[in-house]
């Protein structure tokens, strides 16, 4: 079992949601990436997905611009990225998905990212622009080194694209909440719990949802569905104020919270 | 073999790289232009709109004076420059125009560069009674403030992006969120051979129409093929329109001009066929600029409708084929093109276009005087005045 199945299923046994925690690897630098890993495991994070930066971000709000372009002007690459991976895992066991967009990792290749990426200590990979009809290469490379792909599926997807990703799903299914961009939003539509559970009819894996959960109230209403809940633009947006000990206080209060919040939803 | 295969590859290009909300709309995209392509009412009613709305057939101009001067090969131009709306561009927002009309949607998006596709796609939405919003990067605005004031006045909304380096590229991320957002009213109009599958298939069609009449003109004027096809390349639309009816005539040659800016070797240019490597970006695999870690590298170009760092997948399968040849030009070598065809023909080119007009120049005189050139004007200059005086150190 991988340490991403691992902890959904030891969670659910003991009756309890996944909190999934995003920051952009290397916002505002990679020593400070390293330092918030454990921090944010401490704090109640189940799951850590760590942002590798692309130029042309198409799928993220302002927020997650912002912080990608902060990440890649102090240097963030993804060989720097797995280093920190690898030197974090001496400190954290919690599982660690690689987020971003596929040309950065095949610009690196795919059989040799599989391989470091294995070797540092990842545990999964979603890349928001490679649907499973173009996954087939990379998701190879992955299977052999034990990496799960994790697949996204949004309310326009239709029965047969549900079916499609919930027999190559691994780790966990990310459902998208909203049709838009990554960013805060003011409320959860409505579709969440309906749609969460049509897709957890059809899936082995558990069903994680995330894209404009911004609050612990947001977080916990989905969490009464979800098998797990994601909050990214919510805690990138700390980066944008705090730096240094305020940015770690800041971040163990709010995912903190956060935590609390999806154990009672 | 068929080309693209059924999920939109040419060989290991193309393909649809997208968004997960994206992919239910790409594939009934891609159902209703299968449909609507060997639809009898819709390809009339594609043909009239061309004939009396843009003026086609545009001429196939043997440029006399040019080829004399040159002492080579004839050249002839095919005057897409005389369209309605001044470009190639129209042929395509058409027929895009058309389909989003039979598939209900009442809103249409862009990304513009030079602001002509923007043009085009202001235009036909104006025609076609939707509303319009158009993403264009703040720089470019700034160069091209005549096209935008142009949408304006067609009714379109132009929103500025400033995100990245606020060119082509980042107008293009912006109208892909747009279009992730608002995708169950909203068409995207994407205005090259570029994006994820259908659209390089669709835009392909749509500008073939190009090479169709000019193919058809040749024959006329010279009972033959041409010898060579010149045109130039930014993610590849006029280019591959011309090329597409001429792919199974194995021997004509075609030849695609890419922006060499300040030279390839300055960096600084806008040539992933020449000088670029493989990648993905804005929803296919193709050449691209890029550093080594897989970051997309700003283009440059004097032209802002090659100012993109990627090109259209089916262009990278031909370079690879072998089937075409791509060469690039500087900013310089354009600018001398415009003055050129300007004093030689009287006729003043899109500063895209100076770039296959650049080439020409260069190949002409290598060429005996039997053989015939034929270069795509995909449009005309009016709009880069201000580009080319601050080229030439004018003030007005």
């Amino acid at each position: 079992m991988s340490r991403i199945a691992g902890t959904f299923a030891e969670l659910k046994k003991n009756g309890r949601k996944a909190l999934v925690t995003f920051i952009t690897a290397g916002d505002p630098d990679l020593a400070t990436t390293e330092e918030l890993i454990p921090l944010m495991a401490q704090s109640g994070a189940d799951v850590i997905e760590l942002g590798v930066p692309f130029s042309d971000p198409m799928a993220d709000g302002p927020t997650i611009q912002l912080s990608s372009e902060r990440a890649l002007a102090a240097g963030t690459t993804l060989s720097k990225i797995l280093a920190t991976v690898k030197s974090v895992r001496g400190r954290t066991q919690v599982p660690i998905v690689l987020m971003g967009y596929f040309n950065p990792i095949f610009s690196y290749g795919l059989e040799r990212f599989a391989a470091d990426a294995a070797a540092a200590g990842v545990d999964g990979v979603l890349l928001v622009d490679l649907p499973p009809e173009e996954a087939g290469e990379f998701k190879a490379c992955a299977d052999r080194h034990g990496i799960d792909v994790i697949f996204l599926l949004t309310p326009t997807s239709d029965e047969t694209r549900i079916r499609t990703v919930a027999t190559r799903a691994r780790g966990f299914i990310y459902y998208v909440s909203v049709t838009g961009v990554t960013g805060v939003r003011s409320g959860i539509e409505a579709s969440v719990a309906n749609n969460v559970n049509i897709i957890k009819e059809r899936s082995t894996v558990p069903v994680a949802v995330g894209f404009g959960i911004a609050t612990p109230e947001q977080a916990g209403e989905v969490a009464a569905t979800a098998d797990g809940v994601v909050v990214g633009s919510a805690i990138v947006k700390l980066f944008e104020k705090h730096r240094g000990k305020e940015l770690r206080g800041a971040l163990a209060t709010f995912v903190s919270s956060l935590k609390q919040a999806v154990d009672r939803g | 073999m068929k080309l693209p295969d059924k999920q939109g590859h040419f060989g290991q290009f193309g393909g649809r790289y997208v968004p997960e909300t994206l992919m239910p709309a790409l594939l009934e995209l891609e159902k209703a232009y299968n449909h609507y392509r060997n639809d009898r009412e819709f390809k009339e009613e594609f043909d009239y709109y061309l004939r009396q709305y843009v003026g086609r057939p545009n001429p196939l101009y043997y440029a006399e004076k040019l080829t004399k001067k040159l002492g080579g090969a004839k050249i002839y131009l095919k005057r897409e420059d005389l369209n309605h709306t001044g470009a190639h561009k129209v042929n395509n927002t058409i027929g895009q125009g058309l389909l989003a009309k039979r598939m209900g949607k009442k809103r249409v998006i862009a990304e513009t560069g030079a602001g002509q596709h923007g043009v085009a796609t202001a235009t036909i939405a104006a025609l076609f009674g939707m509303e319009c919003e158009v993403f264009m990067g703040e720089e470019d605005i700034r160069r091209q403030a005549l096209n935008v004031f142009r949408m304006k006045l067609l009714g379109a909304k132009v929103t500025p992006v400033t995100a990245g380096t606020a060119t082509l590229k980042d107008a293009m991320n912006e109208a892909m969120r747009n279009w992730v957002t608002y995708i169950h009213n909203t068409f995207y109009v994407i205005g090259t051979v570029a994006g994820p599958h259908p659209y390089p298939v669709m835009v392909r069609d749509f500008q073939s129409v190009i090479g169709r009449e000019a193919k058809a003109q040749h024959k006329k004027i010279e009972g033959r093929l041409p010898d060579v096809l010149v045109a130039c390349v930014g993610g590849g639309s006029n280019a591959l329109g011309l090329f597409y009816p001429f792919l199974n005539d194995r021997e004509v040659r075609m030849v695609g001009v890419e922006a060499a800016g300040h030279g390839i070797a300055s960096g600084a240019h806008a040539a992933p066929l020449c000088a670029g490597t493989v990648g993905v970006l804005h929803g296919n695999k193709t050449y691209l600029l890029q550093d080594e870690f897989g970051q997309i590298a700003n283009a440059h170009s004097i032209s802002a409708g090659l100012d993109y760092p990627g090109v259209g997948p089916e262009h990278a399968w031909l370079k690879d084929s072998g089937r075409a040849e791509y060469v690039s030009v500087t900013d310089e070598e354009a600018l001398d093109a415009f003055t050129l065809l300007t004093r030689e023909e009287g006729i003043m080119p899109a500063l895209e276009s100076s770039h296959a007009i650049a080439h020409v120049v260069k190949l002409a005189p290598t060429l005996p005087q039997e053989q015939t050139i034929v270069a795509c004007l995909s449009g005309r200059g009016d709009k880069d005045i201000h580009t080319v005086a601050d080229a030439m150190g004018v003030q007005f």
